[in-house]
């Protein structure tokens, strides 16, 4: 009887997991959505120890972990820049990683505490399961750990492309299915330990040759692994919660994976295949002819912004690097203290991670409802005055939307350049992630304000002063 | 205000949950905790349990794949913040291998595997909380 009533119970908190999801479709709801995810969590830990009462000892070393593991995370949550979220995201995917693989070690060392058989005698489903858990899970480490590094500049974000890597990738696979059937057969643990490392170098084969410009895409497809890891291990222990939490957490990956890839008209093949962002493609860039671009100083951007009666700030991953955040609120504050009516555009790549603009921009108070999606006010730019580019710059690029010979051509844009004066801050006259010549810049209405994103801005704010 | 009560609400039920686990462990203490882990769901039925598993994790990728197309985009960040955070629920695998099993071994990868996975929970429901709680409506 108990074990049925810890089955419902594990039930419950997957269904409070559910409505923490839920939670947030509005930012209204999201608070209280995140604490039915915090009930979720104790009543699972709760149930278990109440099922399966720890010896003393055991008990003692349960207290230790919660109280080291939940120290560090409080104290990372507390002190992490927002700016840093994407590092900080792809961290913790490599923790549920690593954290499904030593479950999963501890269930082949003593598979009597798990219900799952005696050691030499586990049952062949639960072995699958498990081999299936610890494979993703050790994928989703190592492939976390180098989209950390890319992400928080310890590594390039050029792609590194090993000679033969397909081959090798699939003949890896491959392995690791002959492992799975011998681990069935034989039950060694060398076996289950072979399976781990061939995982964790395949991990690290899969993410290094994707470039930096599509880590959203990878943060959110490791995101979906770590749900896949838990899934199966949920089925290895029976466990309602961990079965419940995977198919979420996987299909919550899956779709993010699936708007990242659209928002920059990538196949998901294209990106897992990886290479892209790291050619300097010379696309557009030398065709003879001579053009001429428009560089104006903080000043003039001022007097745009002031005499304009609607401005759209469009802000990309250049804002998050340079912090400018603040300065850009209190440049939105001057314009709408003038009587200018100030929106927020955000494309669904801008940024390292789903959301990231978002984040930052709630960060300097800017309230959520100034903030718009690409298809809620894409037809706007028509009628704004000005628009100030922040940071962005292949989400802005109009060959994507006029040049079919463009490597971009397709990809969904902000009509930055339907504004009457388009303001593009920018360090210098380069091209963006994706390599590509951006001809915004060459545009008669556009006013290139070349300096560091977040100087330029205090700079058009204090021009606003006088 | 509303927090609050939901606050109350939520701890109310929780105490009543944990009432309820400790209540029917008692009655069944003699039976083997290994055992009865093993039965499985479907036992009566004779039904493999896995296929009850499988339906539930089924129509739970149902659910998930409704839920996220729901979230409003300009909290996806949270919303990998919060999926990571609900993801260590494998923190139960981690109990189960410090708690009762008789392999060093064992409760020695159980017990990092109970750390990264608190690391996770804390540092994932907070970061969230902190993400949420700055959003905010426009004064009016």
């Amino acid at each position: 009887m108990s074990e049925n009533v810890a089955s419902f119970l594990y039930l419950v908190s997957g269904v409070l997991f559910i409505m923490a999801l839920r939670g947030l479709s509005h930012p209204t709801t999201s608070r209280q959505g995140n604490f039915y995810g915090m009930i979720g969590m104790t009543i699972a830990v709760v149930t278990t120890l109440a099922l399966a009462i720890p010896s003393p000892a055991g008990f003692a070393m349960i207290l230790g972990g919660l109280a080291i593991g939940g120290g560090i995370g409080a104290v990372t949550a507390r002190r992490i820049a927002m700016t840093s979220m994407p590092q900080l995201v792809a961290a913790f995917h490599s923790l549920v990683g690593l954290a499904a693989v030593l479950v999963a070690a501890a269930a082949v060392y003593a598979p009597e505490s798990f219900g799952i058989g005696t050691v030499g005698a586990i049952h062949t489903q639960a072995i699958i399961e498990m081999a299936l858990g610890v494979a993703i899970g050790a994928v989703t480490f190592t492939g976390s750990i180098i989209a950390f590094l890319k992400l928080d500049g310890r590594m390039s974000g050029k792609p590194i492309m090993l000679p033969f890597r397909h081959i090798i990738n699939i003949a890896l696979a491959v392995a690791l299915v002959v492992l799975v059937v011998l681990m069935v057969t034989t039950q060694s643990n060398t076996v289950f330990w072979l399976i781990v490392i061939l995982s964790l170098v395949l991990g690290v084969l899969l993410i290094i040759p994707i470039g930096g410009a599509d880590m959203p895409v990878v943060v959110s497809m490791l995101n979906s692994y770590s749900g896949w890891a838990a899934a199966a291990l949920g089925f290895t222990l029976g466990n309602l919660a961990l079965i419940i939490t995977g198919a979420l957490v996987g299909s919550s990956g899956a779709i993010l994976s699936y708007i990242m890839c659209k928002g920059m008209n990538r196949s998901f093949i294209s990106v897992i295949l990886g290479g892209f962002g790291g050619e300097t493609a010379a696309a557009g860039a030398d065709d003879g002819i001579q053009r001429t671009v428009k560089t104006g100083a903080a000043d003039d951007a001022a007097y745009l912004m002031m005499n304009a009666q609607k401005v759209i700030i469009v802000p990309g991953y250049g804002m998050a690097v340079a912090q400018a955040q603040h300065a850009l609120r209190e440049l939105a504050d001057k314009l709408k203290a003038n009587g200018v009516e100030v929106k927020y555009a955000i494309h669904p790549v801008a940024g390292r991670m789903p959301g990231h603009m978002n984040v930052l921009l709630a960060e300097a108070n800017v309230p959520y409802d100034e903030v718009f999606e690409l298809e809620d006010i894409n037809s706007e730019f028509a009628q704004a005055d000005v628009a100030y580019v922040i940071g962005a710059n292949d989400v802005t690029n109009p060959s994507a939307r006029d040049d079919k010979t463009s490597p971009i051509y397709g990809m969904p844009i902000l009509d930055v350049d339907k504004a009457r004066t388009c303001l593009f801050v920018k360090r210098s006259l380069g091209s963006g992630y994706a390599g590509i010549d951006n001809t915004l810049f060459y545009k008669d209405g556009t006013m290139m304000l070349l300096g560091d994103a977040k100087k330029m801005t205090e700079e058009i704010v204090k021009a606003m002063g006088h | 205000m509303e927090d609050r009560s939901a606050l109350g609400q939520a701890i109310e039920q929780l105490e009543q949950a944990a009432a309820s686990v400790r209540l029917a462990f008692q009655e069944q203490q003699a039976e083997s905790v290994a055992d009865a882990l093993a039965a499985g769901a479907g036992a009566a039925s004779g039904i493999d349990p896995f296929v009850f598993r499988f339906a539930i994790f089924v129509l739970a990728i149902f659910v998930g794949y409704y839920v996220v197309w729901s979230v409003t985009p300009a909290l996806h960040t949270p919303l990998m913040a919060v999926t990571n955070a609900i993801s260590s629920v494998i923190i139960v695998g981690a109990l189960l291998a410090v708690g009762i099993s008789a392999s060093g071994a064992a409760m020695g990868f159980g017990f990092v595997a109970v750390i990264l996975a608190s690391v996770n929970i804390f540092g994932g429901f907070l970061v969230t909380q902190r993400m949420l709680a700055m959003y905010k409506k426009k004064e009016n």
